[in-house]
């Protein structure tokens, strides 16, 4: 309980501490989608030609496409044409050769949000590209990667750079037409990240890429991918945060990984996107594919999540095991407070042989909010002696929330061996009273025992990323107290 | 009417939507009460607007109602039936006590049912009987439990209810003697459709045994499509059992809704065998506290049967207990699903719900799906679930084989023990042996070994 | 040294309606040790929780002081800061946290109460290290979660291993000699006994004379349907032990008559 204080003190001070705005001269497009949008985006960008055509081939496929209904979530039509598909700063316009001609205020935002971008104040050993709306502004411990032949930079800068790279692997995991989000990315994206670990590299520090909504009435559309190669690794961390508005905005990423032959991904996410006020006004609707294939024999991709953010959070990432002995993983945490809605998951898809995954899911529902995990374990006819844990746990505070689960499982080899569990609990009276009775304040003992809960995941977060998330659940439930 | 006829033939071209004239539903009202010939009007209504199920509908994702929609069914004449008193022995439970009254076709055959005279306080009616007598209990209660959402074979059984049982058990009976339903479907002549429709209401503090068995010679194609509303009153006993030993080329959609008050319990034991497409939703609505629900369920699917088991445990109440245990034993190229959701509601506190399915998988080519959910908006419950596919344990197998058994024995100790676990649930032991042997009969391995 | 630590004044209570303490005075001075036994159901437990500050009983009348303080008043974790300690008869199992870390977080919040600087790691690796001896708790035991998959009496144990970690100034011991072996309540008994100075006082709740063998009690209470019938010295267990709580009730039932 190292955060006891600084966890009390956040209550007092209360809700969202991320809420702030960026005064700053904006290039925007205006509101509105149609092909002349698209070709704007990609001409600001100084795409080359068969980018802009992949964007606009996207784009025919988005229109024949229906948004989905079928998850546990409930939120007015989206006007796509209300929204902005660009914005970036001004500053941004000639593209700051170093981290010196970044402009002060986008600098004294990251550090007003804990990511300081010069290199000798950042957090030992983390490397980070800072996404501000639709540009990246800044990508930390370049040069140093670049030496051990690691690409850590901007998808933007990586289309220009190392268009065979991206060439060969973009939409390679998540194809344009997968989903009616990942469509409409695939037509608007305008920034993330991009990582490329040569083989046999261990990628000697943690990557890290920060997500800053600011402008008003924009989407942000970011792509991301990461690509190790044989017997390299690399770990790659996310957070994300939004001004405090009254309306809505969206959010909808793409995140592709492929790990080849003995290749390690470990992806953590800290997703703190604005959630919206106590009675559901505003926040983010964060709408996101993310997938990984595991390409590679003996390859390994792990996704973590803590997710207290948004006002909709509708998120899948998921594992394609596609290389023999390959492995899976997701851990996550999602916590629903006041009006949120989650419907968060993950998919294993079976296809080698003793491929194995394990799924670790804690849900907590406060407030009025609705939690859903919705996960598929699919074991196809080739993965022999296929190998799957579940684990899902919910727990509820207070009795006006909803916490579901709607697993999916389908073997269809004998070999395979599938095992799901959950539970469903609150928060004992009997827990409260005996963590009171030693001294802990209400507050305390809500976030002792949520932690608690959480354990199996949390540990398998980065360090940096663990203290983060410790005081962001108790941030996140405050107020839930019956 | 006919523009809706037309704007279903655009959507859907299956025979029953097509085909089935509407001139049968008013034929039949004739003889009807009005609120029966209203309800079915209503359903017919219904059926036509929805349409047969897609696959984009959540609960039909998972089977495929092809085979349903290009068949060309026909409606069962009246009458005449073709089945000897030798063949119902021969397909009957061995049951020496039970009341057993048989049905051809869907439609009720008394030369051939054992309707012996029941104890004061139960009255064993065919639904065309009940409609002649003074009894107010089917129009009190029939339809009014069962949720046609999302289940257009609801909607249709009703707009064709034409035979079944009406079971009545007054305040504070028991009723020993089990009631027994043998449906047989004969479809020599070309694919047929029934409707069975039963009714069965437990008075506060009675007590009585069910068993609905459905059997049809193999090869031939019909499609059973069976609703059964149940009434648990308070402080009551229902003990219900499905059999389902259609043909291997018959369809079987059966639905069975239980209405619990309180301190009310209900034991559903459904054996799953035959049939080539088989549907099985079951369905309790806890509306009162301190109620037990449980649901047991054993479906084996053979050549390329698809089984499909849909629960939907609504607990409206608090302090209640319901208990999900459904096991699947898959073997050749046999499909089996299993989707269950507990709904817990706002105000239903102190649920303690049980939620478990396992599947054995024994062939190659063989597949499951599960689906055990939850969708819990009360704090204090505890609601766990879990499912386990696989093949047998290979640990436990090589145990017995270190200890002298062979392979093929070995195995079918395993699958047994496995199914067993179901039948052990169940307390009518005539349908426990009758299973028993069907089992030996029908399970992987048995055959090469005498357990 | 006559310093009432705590003073329970006609203190009537219930749950639901349903009364349960009927009108209690007691007093214990610091440096007491006071047991209080009675048969199930007389309201023993009833008055521990009370004690601890559950809220599910009603107060209907009366009042407790607590170093001359209204103890009601207070929440169940200021009394735990003020130095109320309750070893409970069912110890609740707290899945993924970590008896260090439950310790940590109650031992910094009781100083933090009282303006002292919180403890790190290794000067609270070091107090538990000390009191764990005392106790003869197995080395893993800190690693595990709260409670969970410890043995009957491995969780006895543990709760008189928090009270000497978390120093309190008085404590409850709520039936903590049930389900214990001798050996076991020879351990808990003694790491009561260390703990007993002139500063501190105790209320030990027991359906058993048997604990008072070892943890000797400077005044013995019967407690029969929410009333203290009897008080005396440590006597008057034998004489109870002996004669059983039938005794009691007769002795009542003459009185009444």
């Amino acid at each position: 309980m190292t955060s006891t204080a600084t966890t009390i003190e956040e209550y007092q001070r209360g809700g969202y501490k991320y809420g702030f705005v960026t005064d700053i001269e904006m290039d925007s497009l205006p509101p509105g989608l149609n092909e002349d949008v698209i070709r704007a985006i990609s001409a600001k960008k100084n795409e080359p030609q068969w980018m802009t055509d992949w964007r606009l081939e996207a784009y025919q496929r988005w229109l024949k496409m229906d948004e989905p209904d079928w998850a546990f979530i409930d939120y007015p039509p989206i006007d796509f044409n209300s929204i902005s598909y660009y914005a970036a700063p001004k500053s941004m316009d000639d593209g700051p050769k170093s981290l010196d001609e970044v402009d002060p205020k986008l600098r004294e935002t990251y550090n007003k949000l804990g990511i300081p971008l010069e290199e000798q104040m950042m957090l030992a050993g983390v490397a980070v590209d800072a996404v501000f709306d639709s540009v990246s502004v800044a990508t930390t411990f370049k040069e140093k990667l670049g030496e051990m032949g690691i690409v850590f930079c901007s998808i933007t800068e990586a289309i220009q750079e190392h268009p065979e790279l991206v060439k060969k692997y973009l939409g390679s995991v998540v194809p344009q037409n997968d989903n009616y989000y990942a469509a409409l990315n695939s037509a608007v994206f305008t920034d993330g990240s991009f990582v490329f670990v040569p083989k046999g590299v261990k990628c000697p520090m943690d990557l890290s890429t920060y997500f800053r909504i600011n402008a008003r009435n924009t989407g942000q559309f970011e792509r991301t991918l990461v690509i190790a190669e044989e017997g390299s690794s690399v770990s790659y961390l996310e957070g994300c945060t939004a001004p405090q508005r009254d309306e809505n905005q969206l959010h909808a990423a793409v995140v592709e990984l492929v790990a080849l032959d003995d290749a390690s991904i470990r992806y953590s996410t800290i997703q703190n996107w604005y959630p919206g006020d106590e009675n559901g006004v505003g926040g983010i609707y964060n709408f996101v594919t993310k997938r990984g294939k595991c390409q590679g024999k003996r390859s390994h991709i792990s996704w973590t999540q803590v997710e207290t953010g948004s006002a909709i959070t509708w998120k899948y990432p998921s594992c394609i095991l596609l290389g023999d002995d390959s492995m899976g993983e997701f851990y996550s945490v999602a916590v629903t407070n006041n009006r949120q809605q989650a419907d968060t998951g993950t998919k294993m898809i079976h296809i080698g042989k003793n491929t194995r995954s394990t799924i670790i899911s804690k849900g907590i529902s406060a407030g009025v909010s609705n939690n859903s995990y919705r996960g598929l374990v699919q074991i196809n006819k080739g993965a022999h002696n296929a190998r799957n844990y579940t684990q899902c746990d919910s727990m509820l505070m207070g009795d006006k929330c909803g916490a579901h689960t709607f697993p999916y499982i389908d073997v269809r080899n004998p070999t395979a061996h599938v095992e799901h569990e959950a539970t469903t609990s609150k928060i004992g009276e009997d827990q409260m009273f005996y963590c009171t009775q030693r001294g802990l304040s209400e507050e305390d003992a809500i976030s002792l025992i949520v932690n608690g809960f959480c354990k199996e995941v949390l540990q398998e977060l980065p360090m940096e990323f663990a203290v983060e998330a410790d005081k962001l659940l108790g941030i996140s439930l405050e107020g839930s107290v019956g | 009417m006919t523009t809706m006829t037309q704007n279903q033939t655009m959507r859907d071209n299956s025979w029953l939507l097509t085909e089935l004239p509407e001139s049968v539903i008013e034929h039949d009202a004739a003889r009807m009460p009005k609120w029966l010939a209203d309800i079915r009007r209503s359903a017919f209504r219904q059926f036509t607007a929805d349409g047969l199920p897609s696959a984009k509908q959540e609960k039909w994702r998972q089977i495929n109602l092809r085979p349903i929609r290009e068949t060309a069914f026909g409606l069962p004449a009246d009458g005449a039936t073709d089945v000897s008193e030798a063949e119902v022995v021969g397909h009957s439970l061995p049951f020496v006590d039970a009341v057993r009254l048989v049905f051809v076709n869907g439609r009720y055959a008394a030369e051939l049912s054992d309707a012996r005279a029941m104890p004061s306080g139960v009255t064993v009616q065919t639904i065309r009987e009940a409609l002649k007598s003074e009894s107010t209990i089917l129009e009190t209660h029939l339809t009014k439990y069962v949720n046609a959402d999302d289940d257009p074979f609801v909607s249709l059984n009703t707009a064709l209810l034409d035979d079944g049982v009406v079971v009545h058990i007054e305040k504070n009976i028991t009723c020993d003697t089990p009631i027994y339903l043998l449906c047989i479907t004969t479809a020599a002549d070309g694919p047929i459709i029934t409707h069975p429709r039963n009714l069965i209401i437990a008075e506060d503090g009675a007590q009585a045994t069910i068993v609905e068995d459905y059997v049809g010679t193999d090869g031939e194609v019909y499609l059973t499509n069976a609703v059964t509303e149940l009434v648990v009153g308070e402080d009551a006993h229902l003990h219900h059992y499905l059999l389902e030993r259609e043909s291997d080329a018959a369809f079987n959609v059966s639905t069975l809704t239980a209405y619990h008050k309180t301190s009310s319990t209900l034991s559903s034991h459904t054996v799953l065998l035959g049939g080539a497409l088989v549907r099985n939703n079951v369905n309790p609505i806890i509306d009162g506290e301190h109620c037990h629900s449980l649901l047991n369920g054993l479906y084996i699917g053979r050549g390329k049967q698809h089984i499909d088991n849909l629960m939907r445990v609504e607990h409206r109440k608090p302090n209640c207990e319901s208990r999900q245990f459904y096991k699947g034993i898959l073997t050749d190229e046999s499909r089996g699903v299993f989707a269950g959701r507990i709904i817990v509601s706002r105000d239903a506190q102190k649920i303690d719900a049980v939620q478990s399915n396992q599947s054995l998988l024994l062939s190659e080519a063989a597949r499951a799906n599960s689906m055990p959910q939850l969708e819990i908006y009360a704090d204090d419950v505890k609601c766990t679930h879990g499912a386990t596919i696989g093949e047998l344990d290979e640990e436990a197998l090589f145990y017995l084989e270190s200890r002298g058994l062979a392979e093929p024995q070995a195995k079918a100790m395993l699958v047994h023990a496995f199914a067993g676990e179901s039948l052990e649930r169940m307390n009518l032991p005539v349908v426990q042996e009758a299973l028993l042997q069907m089992l030996t009969q029908r399970l992987p391995f048995t055959s090469a070994a005498n357990v | 040294m006559t310093t009432p630590i705590l003073e329970i004044r006609n203190l009537h209570a219930g749950i639901e309606g349903m009364d349960i303490i009927k009108g209690i005075d007691l007093t214990i001075n610091a440096g007491e040790v006071h047991s209080i036994m009675g048969p199930n159901g007389s309201g023993k437990s009833t008055l521990a929780q009370i004690l601890a500050g559950r809220d599910a009983y009603e107060i209907s009348e009366g009042e407790v002081l607590y170093n001359g303080k209204d103890l009601l008043d207070m929440d169940p974790n200021v009394r735990a800061c003020e130095g109320v300690f309750m070893a409970f008869q069912y110890p609740v199992e707290i899945p993924g946290v970590k008896m260090t870390q439950f310790l940590k977080a109650a031992v910094n919040s009781i100083r933090e109460h009282h303006g002292k600087e919180a403890l790190d790691a290794v000067e609270l690796m070091g107090l538990f290290k000390e009191k764990a001896k005392l106790l003869d708790l197995p080395n893993d035991l800190m690693k595990r979660a709260v409670n969970e998959g410890f043995s009957g009496g491995e969780k006895k144990r543990a709760e008189i291993f928090q009270m000497a970690v978390l120093d309190p100034t008085f404590c409850v011991l709520d039936e903590t000699d049930s389900g214990l072996d001798i050996d076991a309540l020879r351990t808990v008994a003694e790491g009561v006994n260390t703990m007993r100075n002139d500063k501190r006082g105790f209320l030990v709740i027991t359906h058993y004379q048997r604990l008072l063998d070892y943890i000797v009690p400077d005044h013995v209470h019967v407690m029969v349907d929410g009333k203290i019938v009897r008080s005396g010295g440590k006597e008057l267990a034998l004489e109870l032990e002996d004669k059983g709580y039938s005794w009691v009730d007769e002795k009542l039932a003459g009185a009444a008559g």
